[in-house]
């Protein structure tokens, strides 16, 4: 298992030895987001802007006017928050192809706590138009991720996982598209997920099937632009459940609520998430099972909502 | 590419034609900023005319000078200038604000060639303008970047920032201009000793040497005297390559310069002059009633 953070830096340190519009402009935290590996090899290709993330929008998108394709380097909470002024103006507005790396993204941030977990980025990212929205699932799609960013000429927010996780896919994965991707069958219900969760719904979907219950999974690598009729096409049963490491309001839950809701043949959707209220600090076992995010969790919540119906 | 067109007088001339196509296009549209545009006027047109090196015919030249208007609010007066140097007709001015035009209320750079950065949410350009100088020294190209700020605007924390990384990265082909004109749009109440109907933003407190003591070279001019002007904009690009260390031309400024009613008061930091009013502005800045083209 790789962290999604450690393939970010890694894929950058490959792409930087032929592409040479790729530069990344940090925030004083290269040696967590790994951007350190870039900087190693590339000092000049590299830009430290310091403690400064409005600026460091800023000095990327004028660096992106010159063809340059900066990748920011930070945590994605200043990059959705803090900076989010410079983000919709300069980056939103003109389609600039700057690269946002959300690092730490979600609850899991090694005990930093609420002041550092970014769980409305999704539904913040998603409300800006041109924006690219990728969250991936496990290591080997952060990798086609970056490659596949790398290329994009406009604007890309891309949440990245601090810890490592179990791969869903396995290494050889190829993919020609980011729709929507079934990566298990069941006709109980359907689970919809995004990001590194999808690991943890998969084990989730293996615990429900134990006990008799099959679950679909659906993996959402790309909220937006997101092809909404193939996603429907994927739902499949008519009990839906979104589960994202990430407020419940307006992320992956709010998106495909918002699909359903003009859907003729109208599911049933639950989200589950984070509640509408603020984490703590805590090793990443104790947070997602106090906030309902481990395998165990969600399936006892399903299987709960199931019965209540 | 082309520097050097006009002179002292043709460009006092222009600045005035210029002032009057803000204030009239303004009222024409209904809505606008008036003393901002007025205020850097005279800094706009010597740096379009005398000093960018540009090409009105070919926008997007790679080796172009580079102007950032981080006081986007003040469009009006860019699209001016941009008119006048040749980048657009002067009957496009008419589309100002409105629907379906080259002309936003603020600066957009993906509709208006000519246009180097877009702009509105103030305090933003400075890092912009590093961002340009930083690339331009990455990619070993020799042009210059200037930012035009207000310095009600210096009130945004991210232009500290931005100040902050140009002198960290050395970047003297980065020059500033200040356009004190020491009033913003509401401000604080006047003191006794007030210049103005508000108080100066930064009273009390010195521009210069805050730029100083974040590592900048500083020039302190009057911004609307074009020798000053011509002489501080040559200093300014004269040092690239050379001291490693940012420009800032602090200039000083009257706020809706030029027009009598307009000159000094924050009332019109935006406002739809009446037919009476501009017919007094047209007299004031010695517009004829057949305007001959000055471009």
């Amino acid at each position: 298992m790789i962290a999604q953070r450690q393939v970010w830096g890694e894929t950058l340190l490959e792409l930087g030895a032929t592409d040479e519009r790729i530069v990344v402009v940090d925030g004083d935290l290269a040696n967590s987001t790994k951007a350190d590996l870039f900087a190693a090899k590339y000092p000049d290709r590299f830009v430290e802007v310091g403690i400064a993330e409005q600026n460091m929008v800023g000095i990327a998108f004028g660096l992106s006017t010159l063809g340059y394709r900066p990748w920011l380097s930070t945590f994605g909470v200043f990059l959705t928050h803090r900076a989010l002024d410079s983000v919709r103006m300069l980056v939103s507005q003109t389609r600039a192809p700057v690269r946002l790396a959300g690092a730490y993204g979600g609850l899991l941030n090694g005990s930093s706590g609420k002041t550092h977990q970014d769980i409305e980025d999704l539904t913040i990212m998603r409300a800006m138009p041109s924006m690219t929205v990728l969250a991936p699932a496990d290591e080997y799609e952060m990798r086609a991720a970056v490659r596949w960013a790398a290329e994009y000429d406009g604007p890309v927010y891309l949440r990245i996982a601090r810890d490592p996780v179990s791969p869903v896919f396995d290494a050889g994965t190829v993919w020609t598209d980011w729709s929507p991707r079934m990566l298990r069958d069941g006709d109980d219900l359907t689970i919809v997920s995004t990001g590194v969760q999808t690991t943890r719904c998969a084990e989730a979907a293996e615990l429900l099937a134990a006990r008799g219950v099959h679950a679909r999974l659906v993996h959402v690598p790309m909220l937006k632009p997101l092809d909404s009729g193939h996603l429907v096409d994927l739902l499949g049963t008519s009990r839906v459940f979104t589960v994202e490491e990430h407020t419940k309001i307006g992320g992956l839950g709010g998106l495909v609520s918002e699909i359903v809701a003009e859907c003729p043949t109208r599911p049933t959707v639950t989200r589950l998430g984070l509640a509408d209220g603020w984490s703590e600090s805590g090793p990443d076992s104790f947070l997602l099972d106090k906030y309902g995010l481990s395998a165990a969790r969600i399936a006892d919540q399903i299987t709960q909502r199931m019965l209540e119906r | 590419m082309d520097v050097r067109t006009a002179s002292t007088e043709e460009l006092e001339e222009l600045v005035r034609r210029a002032r009057w196509l803000v204030v009239s296009t303004v009222a024409a549209s209904g809505a606008g900023h008036i003393g901002g545009p007025l205020s850097q006027m005279d800094l706009l047109l010597a740096l379009y005319f005398n000093h960018l090196r540009i090409d009105p015919g070919e926008p997007l030249w790679d080796d172009r000078d580079r102007f950032v208007l981080s006081k986007g609010h003040t469009a009006i007066g860019l699209y001016t200038a941009l008119a006048l140097r040749g980048y657009f007709d002067e009957a496009e001015l008419a589309t100002f604000d409105h629907g379906n035009s080259r002309l936003q209320g603020h600066p957009d750079m993906r509709l208006l060639p000519g246009v180097d950065s877009s702009t509105g949410s103030l305090g933003q350009g400075l890092s912009v303008g590093v961002g340009m100088a930083l690339g331009a020294r990455m990619q070993g190209r020799n042009f210059h970047t200037w930012v035009l700020l207000g310095d009600g605007e210096l009130e945004e924390g991210m232009v500290w920032e931005a100040a902050f990384a140009a002198h960290r990265f050395g970047l003297d082909n980065l020059t500033a201009i200040v356009d004190r004109n020491r009033l913003q749009q509401y401000g604080w109440p006047p003191t006794s000793d007030s210049h103005f109907d508000r108080r100066d933003p930064w009273d009390g407190k010195d521009v210069p040497s805050i730029f100083r003591g974040f590592g900048w070279r500083v020039i302190e001019i009057d911004g609307h005297d074009h020798q000053q002007i011509d002489r501080a904009l040559g200093t300014a690009t004269a040092a690239r390559a050379s001291t490693g260390q940012p420009t800032v031309i602090v200039a000083e400024t009257v706020k809706g310069k030029g027009i009598s009613f307009t000159e000094g008061t924050y009332k019109w930091h935006n406002g739809i002059a009446t037919p009476e009013q501009l017919a007094t502005a047209r007299v004031e800045l010695g517009i004829k009633d057949t305007v001959e083209a000055l471009r």
